[in-house]
């Protein structure tokens, strides 16, 4: 046992430190869930494309440098450590191209995986509907049958998509078949947010940015070339990579690594104002070294053939909460400044922002309940019972 | 290359120690123990020193196993795990560091040996039982004998005062530093132990006992307290690991002190829900889990206090008012 990394891995660690420390920008940008914030994030995915980190685990023809999980990691520390900008890009990057590496045709892969990784366009996820939240399979958006232009039509209403309003492009799960029930019955459609019958109405967040949406479909026409996977079988394509690598959907330790050393700096500076939030630094540290070391075993087993499965759950809840904690103990420090955001805060109000970004965590992504059911039900083999009413 | 799993030779390692405890009675030389009836668990010690566990850090040519700090810790969880009684950290990760070559020679061979280390072990765990007893501190190491036995409230503990009774020999700072590492890992390593056995004893319990006519496992407000456990043990184990590969580290300090503080405190939410998920029957003396839940914060307060470890994990990483 070891963690110890290959001097070609410290190479690869020095090179994207170099690289990051010449091309952060200086100057925070914007929120990117405002129009303005947006499109900086967007020229920065461009950089971040130019000199070929905005992918690096990807196969090159598609903007990547191929290299495997444990760079990845290191990648994602180097990048946090640097204090580069949040990625506008995640939702394609994580969530859907993996599904495109597993389930894509060869012209899918060409149309879509070269410009979702230099950020000329960048994808919103349309999952969640008014009625479907955390009980996935009860989508209603429909998809019917359109023959005649060898396509489909899309209607109904999706939610809370993130960035909808300035994204280029959409995914999600529709409803092609009627009579079927629950996880059967669902296509997986990519589309323009663009397209004729797409209404997008955004929701402004507790932050006061518009950073989620309301996505109305009224007879939107996409072609069978935009269908991902077979029809009907969209559910299993959308679960299908949630147990291997790609679609690992793994928050990077170095996430939190980087606001521990910068909550370090704040203690630091203003621990004497707080000296009982003492032990909260501590463990915010010990959490985010725990969560770097888990990552370091689940990417071993990775390495040995295995998979994630259900124990992403594990992990799920873990960096969620911890996020949390790492911002409260910030916020403790900050004492009466802490709600200060924008001109004339500390940091440009950059703690209060994410801790309220943080307070989403365990919501997003399933919820933390549902994570622990998932944990005792799937891991621990506790008995499920029948939740849902016939 | 980084691979940080357990390789196979550790994991049929750790096997062989729950083939040795399950083929001796499992719980049952827990439970003798407690009731004072030590025949089994000494047993197990023979058998133990049979598999050379007394050499576990001592060097091949000094006739010992020659394990790593690794192999210390994931022998160090099946031991927690089982509720194996007896006094394991003194005599496998503490004494080997800090006594003369003969000494360490006779603990190799099998001889049981106990310790106490002021101020943070004040009391010498199953002096009755030991062959060797010796008063550490920072004077050095001093063979002594036992006074009156007190009781813990881990029925497994039975703890004694020592008096020195023979030469003091100098031991340096970093040798007691170094014995004082491998005990708190050691004692982190069973509280991961212990507490993934009070999981397990809580999971199948929940499966099999019924209220309301389905089993309580089924009421989401278990399955979530016993999601909690699963969470806090797995970001524990891999604190353990690190503090283990790092014993001979500038960071060995600070690492084992980290792994102390996550493994006590996954290690006593283990305790508390897997008590709450038994109910009554696991406030009696005749089940077993009580082992493990009186066992758990004795060891949390063993070989330096969570404050303590904190404290120095704190020195480590703050530059100010640490
Ligand atoms: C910041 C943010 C960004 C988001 N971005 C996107 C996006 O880009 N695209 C997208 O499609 N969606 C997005 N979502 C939506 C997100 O996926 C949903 O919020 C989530 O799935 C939960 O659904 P819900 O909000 O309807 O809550 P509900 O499912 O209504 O849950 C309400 C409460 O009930 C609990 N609950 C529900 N079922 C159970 C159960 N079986 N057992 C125990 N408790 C239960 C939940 O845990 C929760 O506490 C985003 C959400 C947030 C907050």
């Amino acid at each position: 046992m070891n963690l110890d990394f290959t001097p070609e891995q410290e190479a690869f660690a020095a090179e994207a430190r170099a690289w990051l420390a010449e091309n952060v920008p200086t100057e925070r940008l914007a929120s990117m869930d405002t129009a303005e914030g947006f499109e900086q994030h967007r020229e920065w995915e461009r950089t971040l494309a130019s000199g070929n980190w905005s992918v690096v685990s990807w196969p090159a023809e598609y903007g990547g440098r191929e290299v495997g999980i444990t760079e990845w990691v290191i990648f994602e520390e180097e990048y946090y450590r640097s204090g580069a900008p949040t990625r506008v890009a995640q939702n394609g990057i994580s969530l859907l191209a993996p599904i495109v590496f597993e389930h894509g045709t060869p012209e899918q892969k060409a149309k879509y995986l070269p410009l979702m990784s230099n950020g000329t366009e960048i994808w919103a996820q349309a999952w969640s509907e008014p009625g479907a939240g955390s009980d996935l399979a009860a989508i209603r958006a429909t998809a019917t049958r359109d023959d005649a232009r060898g396509g489909w039509l899309l209607n109904g209403q999706k939610i809370w998509s993130s960035r909808a309003v300035w994204a280029d492009r959409g995914f999600g799960l529709f409803r092609s078949d009627p009579e079927a029930q629950r996880h059967r019955g669902l296509t997986y459609f990519l589309f323009p947010m663009d397209a004729p019958g797409i209404t997008v109405r955004a929701i402004e967040q507790l932050d006061g940015s518009t950073g989620f949406a309301e996505v109305f479909f009224d007879d939107v026409f996409v072609p069978d070339e935009d269908v991902l996977g077979a029809p009907g079988d969209g559910w299993n394509v959308a679960m299908s990579t949630a147990g291997n690598e790609r679609g690992l959907s793994l928050r990077a330790p170095g996430r939190f690594l980087a606001p521990v050393d910068r909550l370090i700096d704040l203690w630091d500076e203003r621990g004497e104002s707080e000296p009982s939030a003492r032990d909260a630094v501590v463990d915010s540290w010990i959490g985010a070294e725990a969560y770097k070391l888990f990552t370091w075993q689940t990417v071993s087993r990775l390495l040995q053939g295995g998979d994630v499965g259900a124990e992403g759950s594990i992990n799920k809840v873990f960096w969620s909460e911890l996020d949390i904690h790492i911002h409260e103990t910030a916020l403790r420090l900050l004492g009466p400044e802490a709600e200060l955001i924008g001109d004339g805060a500390p940091v440009g109000g950059k703690w209060a922002e994410d801790y309220l970004f943080a307070l989403a965590g365990p919501i997003y992504a399933g919820t933390n309940e549902i994570q622990r059911n998932i944990i005792a039900e799937r891991i621990l083999g506790l008995p499920r019972g029948d939740r849902r009413k016939a | 290359m980084m691979q940080f799993l357990p390789t196979d030779e550790q994991t049929a390692f750790a096997e062989a120690i729950d083939e040795i405890v399950t083929a001796n009675g499992g719980a049952d030389v827990v439970q003798a123990w407690a009731a004072g009836d030590k025949a089994a668990g000494l047993a197990l010690w023979e058998q133990f020193s049979e598999l050379g566990l007394g050499g576990l850090r001592v060097a091949e040519e000094d006739g010992g196993l020659g394990a790593s700090a690794v192999d210390l810790a994931i022998v160090f969880e099946r031991l927690g795990y089982h509720g194996v009684p007896g006094p394991y950290i003194e005599s496998l990760a503490f004494l080997p560091a800090v006594v003369s070559d003969e000494v360490r020679a006779e603990i190799c061979g099998g001889a049981m040996a106990t310790a106490t280390y002021a101020p943070f072990v004040p009391y010498a765990l199953d002096a009755d039982v030991a062959s060797l007893r010796f008063a550490v501190d920072g004077s050095g190491v001093t063979p002594a004998d036992a006074g009156d036995a007190i009781s813990s409230m881990a029925k497994t503990r039975t703890l004694f005062p020592l008096s020195g009774s023979g030469t003091t020999t100098a031991v340096s700072a970093e040798a007691l530093d170094r014995g004082f590492a491998e005990a708190a890992l050691a004692t982190a390593a069973m509280l991961v132990g212990a507490g993934e056995r009070l999981l397990d004893e809580a999971v199948e319990y929940a499966k099999i006992r019924e209220q309301f006519g389905k089993p309580v496992g089924e009421y989401q407000a278990l399955k979530h307290h016993l999601a909690n456990v699963r969470v806090a043990l797995s970001f524990a184990r891999p604190l353990m690991l690190r503090a283990a590969l790092d014993i001979d580290s500038p960071n060995r300090d600070r690492d084992v002190s980290a792994a102390k503080v996550s493994a006590a405190d996954a290690a006593t939410l283990a305790a508390k829900l897997s008590l709450q998920v038994h109910g009554a029957i696991g406030y009696t003396a005749e089940h077993h889990v009580g082992r493990w839940v009186t066992l758990v914060p004795a060891l949390v307060q063993s070989w330096g206090s969570t404050s303590f470890h904190r404290d120095r994990v704190a020195a480590a990483i703050l530059n100010q008012g640490a």
